[in-house]
């Protein structure tokens, strides 16, 4: 494999075929946790463990699976790898744990673990399965941290839990944003965060 | 009893709705609504797997993953609640294949309507998130077939909506950076400020 294609399958998810923006998959998880810039973070380093390994466990065995329940298998490979993730949340970071609940297990119904096993492991070796791995959950992230930055500083005038902004309930200036916690603000922040990244790459907009 | 069950009801459709509170199931809730029809057929398929597989998934929760289930089998002290995501999405996986050959055997035209959709909705989350709010909250099994359909209902009038006014929208002219998807986001998200004034609502 030359340097430039590895490259290329790294980087290209992050702006250029963002997973959420472009491919519309793994959207659930985006919406739901990103009022908190922490509980984000946890996502984001779940997802990449999982998406890097998944992808590289699928594409490992991938001449062996029968192509009739490749699905299943895939489905072992990721349910797997999240039951070690939720462990380890459970274990090292409990209120994490809490704060994400349902989320962390939904990580299996993620799409974008799912459509890169499927469409990107199944086809490539296993080096390039795993940056596509990193790739697509980076992509992922970069979107993630983006809302959970507005969300968390605009809506409580925090980040990571440390004050930034001063709210005027704790003798500050700044006037919350209560709207931004609430979950209709993740919609709207996507929406716009689409609007200008196809303002800057043209060729992204969609036609009727 | 009646009225806790009908509380509950109401409160898994319209208050914590699937996909406009808790963003479940978004990709296919934007992926497949543009068309009334198509909607229609999905949300149907989802209310039917979701009020199987949550009762389902419960019944297998209580008898055998949770801590101390087992003690029917004589083997009281063992815990297997950490095999849930696994076991859940087996479930799953089996109950939507399983619809699909019954309804391919007995109801061939309702297959050849829903029949494209049924695979998909293995990978919906709000079927996944059904089982495991199911377990979170400690539902019996009364409680988990009324919460099943309800939670199925709300997924799938929230995406019946969103299809009715994205048949609309196709008219309209939006900038060209936000057509389909960015109009799609913000108009979900007018939808979900409007279901959040059914929250509060007590029975």
């Amino acid at each position: 494999m030359s340097q430039l294609k590895a490259k290329e399958v790294l980087l290209s998810p992050i702006f250029n075929n963002n997973p959420i923006m472009l491919q519309v998959l793994g959207i659930c998880s985006a919406l739901a946790v990103t009022s908190k810039l922490e509980t984000v973070v946890a996502m984001s380093a779940a997802l990449i463990f999982v998406n890097t390994f998944s992808n590289m466990g699928v594409s490992a065995i991938r001449n062996y699976i029968p192509n009739s329940i490749r699905i299943i298998v895939q489905m072992a490979i990721i349910a797997s790898l999240v039951i070690v993730v939720d462990q380890v949340l459970k274990a090292y970071a409990f209120g994490i744990s809490k704060q994400l609940s349902v989320f962390v297990g939904l990580i299996i119904t993620n799409c974008i673990v799912m459509g890169r096993a499927e469409a990107f492991a199944m086809q490539n070796p296993v080096g390039l399965s795993a940056l596509d791995g990193i790739g697509n959950a980076l992509g992922y992230s970069v979107l993630l941290v983006a809302v959970g930055v507005i969300r968390e500083l605009f809506g409580s005038g925090k980040l990571m839990g440390i004050n930034v902004l001063t709210p005027i309930t704790e003798g500050g200036w700044y006037q919350t944003n209560g709207l931004l916690l609430l979950p209709p603000s993740a919609f709207f922040i996507i929406g716009f965060l689409i609007w200008a990244l196809r303002s800057w790459k043209k060729d992204q907009v969609e036609h009727d | 009893m009646f009225e806790a069950y009908a509380s509950l009801l109401i409160k898994s459709i319209f208050i914590e709705n699937m996909a406009l509170a808790f963003f479940l199931g978004m990709c296919t809730f934007l992926a497949v609504s543009k068309k009334v029809d198509t909607a229609a057929g999905l949300g149907l398929s989802v209310i039917a797997v979701q009020a199987i597989t949550v009762p389902v998934n419960n019944l297998l929760y209580t008898y055998v993953l949770k801590e101390g289930a087992l003690s029917w089998a004589g083997l009281p002290e063992v815990d297997l609640s950490f095999l849930g995501f696994i076991s859940y999405i087996g479930v799953i996986a089996a109950i939507v294949q399983i619809l699909e050959m019954t309804l391919d055997r007995y109801v061939p035209s309702l297959y050849n309507a829903l029949g494209i959709f049924l695979p998909l909705i293995t990978v919906n989350c709000a079927i996944m998130a059904g089982s495991l709010f199911m377990v979170e909250r400690d539902y019996t099994f009364g409680e988990s077939v009324v919460y099943g359909f309800g939670s199925g209902t709300g997924w799938a009038l929230a995406i019946v909506l969103i299809a009715g006014i994205r048949e609309k929208q196709r008219y309209s002219n939006p900038p060209a950076g936000l057509q389909g998807l960015g109009i799609t986001f913000i108009t979900a998200g007018l939808m979900a400020m409007a279901f959040m004034s059914f929250s509060g609502i007590q029975l």
